[in-house]
């Protein structure tokens, strides 16, 4: 008898969890198919990409620029064994354009913009806001999440691309002018080895899939949080956590996609 | 806009609404007279916010009609939705103002989003809506700055902005001082008469309340208790009604939540 | 936006087109071993493997056709046991031999299976008897200086 109800119980959940995921595909459909509309009201989504990028801009610079120190000496700690230390450059480009730039921005812009983004709707929802547009006749879909995520869609590759580019200069920084490498190989490697589309471009493509994912998980966790502190506390922890995973998940898939041996 | 041979600007008929297994409303059927300000009250979880939810056309019914002018709301799809909500005006219990914007930004939203008018045009309309609840040197301040009552009245300001036929007031006498209480209603009231709304308001306060109504309607175990005026209601012999009307800690509503005998626990002697 | 009765089944439809790209993801990149013929395994002794890994190809004439299933080490005839799952739909004469092979010149190895004579074709559970290991880079590299120490004028061909 026990065994039947912890059968039920289980089907209830998995029920309850493919709900779930069914309500936020139809949410994401409905979020896409606004992004037109939200895109002639450029006014919302410009101020959207000024909170959601330019507010996030500290903290990627200097995240960037020290993750290029660590490449740069980390590099070089290993290239030099094999006689290689001209590559560094091409080694510190290369992993920033293809894993560390999108992979590392995104999570940071989860941390701080997803976070603020899911606490921000979580408080709306608290707040009665969100139904008090809906009895103005007002979409709150349209005129509070979709500029939102057309913004952070916007931002997050904007902010992948400073990464990158100060995290290369960072490990110039360490790479030439502390250690030594010569400063013409250092560029002339990098510019041989890197190519534009397939790996700049596939980068640029995570970074988007990446804002894609990132915004809209944000957005889902605060829309359908509980309505009390407890919830919207819970629903921007797991704003995080769901979307930190899925950007790992997904640069995985990419990865071999793009990547393949 | 009100036509002759339609007393009621919102009816509900045959109502059945409720949560799973938990009947809220059942076979429920009242109708709003069309200028007056009618009442709403019961005890808590009767059902009253649930009704003004069903008539904003949040919720659906299960079984019944909600009738907004003589259209069923039960059965609109989005686009109807929205086209009869642009004639509801809808004040929540703790405003439920933008917090991210001032005062003035709050009532001007439904005016910029639902019309073209000029900017010069909705300044001078946002102006006499927030004149008109006495708030007008407020208008720059964000809803942080300002006191509860004062963001109700804000809120009040915003939910006239289009000119509604019907405005919903879900509680707006919770939590207020004696000053605050007394203008609310008086707002209220004034309101309804001089714009020639309809105004349905869910409350506690029988005093406030009863002073500003025209109509009551008591909802009680998820049907209609009673329906009167205020006058009607206070002679009732019913001792429902009776024991409501006149705030009795004690009668058919009772005091004890169900417990056990007070001899079987408070009874230490050995059996 | 409002709740739906259907969510439960985009729910199901949005799990299995994750699946699905999960699926192409890992194919594309080669991480997914997947069959849909049936195979037989043979065995096999040989003297050195080399490099070969489980899950290299068997190759005849070039063509891919069967996996290697299983390498173990043959504590008393101390040589390296291989078990091949060949497709059911190509088959070999008993007598064929097995080599190992290398893919361009530093790639990976793999196993190249050559067509005998006989008249009966192998069966599952059967043992390859005629096997050539692997070729070991300093093995001949030492042979063919040896070789040179040895003979300085002329130029001998050291053994394969």
């Amino acid at each position: 008898m026990k065994a039947l109800n912890w059968l039920a119980a289980l089907g209830a959940s998995t029920r309850e969890v493919l709900a779930d995921w069914g309500y936020g595909a139809r949410l994401f459909v409905k979020l896409l198919s606004m992004t037109g509309a939200a895109l002639r009201r450029f006014g919302l989504v410009r101020d959207q990409v000024h909170f959601l990028g330019n507010y996030s801009l500290a903290i990627i610079t200097v995240s960037g620029l020290f993750v290029g120190f660590v490449l740069g000496l980390q590099g070089y700690y290993t290239l030099q064994r094999y006689g290689s230390a001209e590559a560094l450059g091409l080694l510190v480009a290369l992993s920033l354009v293809r894993e560390l730039g999108p992979v590392v921005a995104a999570l940071l812009f989860a941390g701080r913009a997803g976070a603020s983004l899911t606490a921000e709707i979580g408080l709306m929802r608290a707040g009665e806001q969100l139904t008090a547009l809906e009895m103005m006749a007002v979409d709150p879909v349209q005129r509070i999440l979709a500029p939102r995520f057309v913004g952070g869609v916007i931002a997050l590759p904007l902010l992948t691309a400073v990464f990158s580019a100060v995290g290369i200069l960072g490990g110039y920084a360490v790479g030439v002018l502390l250690i030594g490498v010569d400063a013409g190989s250092f560029w002339s490697q990098m510019q041989s080895g890197v190519d534009v589309w397939k790996d700049v471009g596939n980068g640029m493509i995570k970074s988007v899939v990446f804002g894609i994912a990132v915004t809209f998980i944000a957005l889902l966790q605060g829309y359908v949080a509980q309505p009390t502190p407890e919830g919207v506390a819970s629903a921007t922890t797991r704003s995080v956590v769901v979307s930190s995973l899925s950007v790992l998940g997904l640069d995985f898939i990419l990865t071999t996609m793009m990547f393949s041996i | 806009m009100s036509t002759p041979n339609r007393p009621f600007l919102v009816e509900l008929d045959r109502l059945t609404f409720g949560y799973g297994e938990r009947v809220i409303l059942r076979d429920v059927s009242f109708g709003v007279p069309r200028g007056k300000v009618t009442a709403l009250m019961g005890v808590s979880g009767g059902g009253k916010t649930t009704v003004l939810r069903l008539i904003g056309g949040q919720i659906r019914a299960q079984q019944g009609q909600v009738r907004f002018d003589g259209q069923d709301v039960t059965t609109m799809d989005q686009r109807a939705l929205y086209a009869a909500r642009r004639r509801m005006g809808m004040l929540f219990q703790f405003g439920a103002l933008f917090t991210d914007i001032s005062v003035f930004d709050n009532v001007a939203f439904p005016l910029r989003e639902h019309t073209d008018l000029p900017e010069d045009m909705v300044r001078d309309i946002v102006l006499m809506k927030l004149d008109a609840v006495g708030l007008r040197g407020a208008r720059d301040l964000k809803p942080s700055e300002i006191s509860g009552g004062m963001s109700r009245r804000v809120a009040l300001a915003r939910a006239i902005a289009l000119d509604p036929d019907l405005i919903m007031y879900d509680e707006p006498f919770a939590g207020l001082d004696p000053i605050s209480l007394g203008t609310a209603a008086r707002l209220i009231r004034r309101l309804n008469d001089s714009l020639g709304i309809t105004s349905v308001i869910v409350s506690h306060d029988i005093t406030e309340t009863f002073e500003i109504a025209d109509h009551v309607v008591v909802l009680a175990n998820g049907a209609v208790a009673a329906q009167g005026t205020p006058a009607e209601l206070r002679a009732s012999t019913d001792p429902l009604i009776h024991q409501f009307v006149h705030a009795l800690s004690d009668g058919p509503v009772p005091f004890h939540y169900p417990a056990p005998s007070v001899a079987q626990d408070f009874d230490r002697r050995p059996s | 936006m409002q709740r739906s009765k259907n969510d439960v089944w985009v729910g199901l439809f949005v799990l299995l087109g994750a699946l699905a790209v999960l699926f192409l993801a890992l194919k594309s990149a080669n991480l997914l071993q997947m069959s849909f013929s049936k195979d037989y395994e043979v065995t096999a002794k040989f003297d050195n493997i080399g490099g070969l890994k489980t899950g290299a190809a068997v190759k005849s004439a070039g063509v891919v056709v069967g996996r290697v299933k299983r390498i173990a080490f043959d504590g008393e005839s101390f040589q390296a046991q291989v078990t091949l799952a060949l497709q059911a739909e190509h088959e070999f004469p008993k007598d064929s031999s097995l080599s190992i092979l290398t893919s361009g010149l530093l790639g990976e190895q793999y196993v190249g299976i050559m067509a005998g004579a006989d008249e009966k074709n192998l069966a599952a559970g059967d043992r390859i008897g005629s096997t050539q290991s692997a070729v070991v880079l300093e093995n001949l590299i030492s042979q063919f200086l040896y070789s040179k120490a040895a003979d300085p004028g002329k130029t001998e061909s050291s053994k394969p």
